[in-house]
């Protein structure tokens, strides 16, 4: 536990460090915008409706998903991802992928050590491919944001065919990659 | 409002309940997680507005239907493709970006692709996806990502 938490501090410590830097960044983007719309003062008032309106839609879902995607990264752990998806086989194995991957929590790259462990308990490979895409771009707070801004068909087409498109994606790709199945688990192992 | 609005709100408000109902402790530290997260995400999403706003007034639509409109085809699919690939910024901001430039005559392809590839290609996170899961195995994701986004694309193109 005490472990944790220094290893937490220390990740706190450079997204802090990023946060700022993305601020001065807006900031710097912000007053560039400016001084343009000084330059070209016609320019103005187009800019800052649309601007405006963007600003309002986004304001309007943002705390939301921030709300969601906080609980379902608290009440679901990691520990309970791997459990549920190292032992789930057959035609079911995609659906639990898809479903635990498209659950509100956190980026990609808490996926990978995820997967990884997934692949080490000898969940097969095509579910975790499954896994790991859902994960990028089948989020449940990332679709009601898609529709907010693209509107339903964009969406529900797109969500069907990424859905389709992942299933196959990794069948393919586990019996590209099914010789090597579970060396990197093995390497891991011997440090 | 929206039914997007009105959903995820909805979605927001009974989770918070049944959390505060199930585990008050966990619940609390899931709204600071959840605002620690909100100003994290909150420059950049100011960031991508304030560009969006000047992108409308400056970038006349004819030049966006003139690279990623619907009679560019093929390589402008490509070119936004490869662009999703290597950018490195959130899902979340990506949506009114491309909502903008569908406004400015970008087809439904071009968009498509364009998140398609950046959510599930990623050039960034490739050096920690491959110590993660192997080159193989991250190589084979990207590439057959990047080729799903575009036939992802085109068939959208087709069909809306």
């Amino acid at each position: 536990m005490n472990n944790r938490n220094t290893e937490k501090n220390g990740e706190d410590r450079t997204s802090r460090k990023n946060t700022i830097r993305d601020y001065l960044v807006f900031f710097a983007v912000l007053v560039a915008g400016l001084v343009l719309l000084l330059i070209f003062p016609d320019k103005k008032d187009a800019a800052a409706a649309t601007a405006w309106n963007y600003l309002r839609e986004m304001m309007a879902i943002l705390p939301a998903v921030m709300v969601v995607m906080g609980l379902f990264s608290i009440f679901v752990t990691k520990e309970q991802v791997v459990k549920y998806l190292g032992k789930t086989s057959g035609a079911k194995g995609p659906l639990v992928a898809l479903f635990f991957g498209a659950l509100p929590t956190g980026p990609l790259y808490i996926a990978f050590p995820l997967a990884a462990a997934l692949i080490r308990k000898g969940a097969r490979v095509s579910n975790v491919v499954v896994f790991i895409s859902a994960w990028a771009c089948i989020k449940i707070p990332q679709e009601l944001v898609e529709l907010q801004f693209l509107g339903f068909p964009f969406m529900g087409v797109r969500l069907l065919l990424t859905v389709f498109f992942v299933i196959l994606m990794g069948l393919l790709i586990e019996q590209l990659a099914s010789p090597k199945k579970g060396k990197k688990a093995l390497n891991n192992q011997g440090g | 409002m929206s039914a997007a609005v009105i959903l995820i709100n909805a979605i927001a408000a009974v989770c918070l309940v049944f959390a505060f109902i199930k585990n008050r402790e966990k619940a609390r530290q899931s709204i600071i997680v959840a605002a620690g997260s909100f100003f994290r995400v909150l420059p950049l999403v100011l960031m991508i507005i304030v560009i969006i706003g000047l992108f409308s007034a400056f970038i006349p639509p004819s030049e966006i239907i003139k690279f990623i409109g619907a009679q560019a085809g093929w390589s402008g699919i490509l070119a936004i493709a490869a662009l999703g690939a290597v950018l490195h910024i959130p899902a979340l901001i990506s949506f009114p970006l491309a909502a903008a430039l569908l406004q400015s005559g970008a087809s439904i392809a071009s968009v498509a692709a364009f998140i398609t590839s950046l959510t599930m290609v990623g050039v960034v996170t490739l050096a920690l996806e491959m110590k993660e899961l192997g080159l193989r195995l991250a190589l084979l994701r990207n590439g057959f990502s990047f080729i799903m986004a575009v036939i992802i694309a085109l068939i959208m193109g087709m069909i809306l």
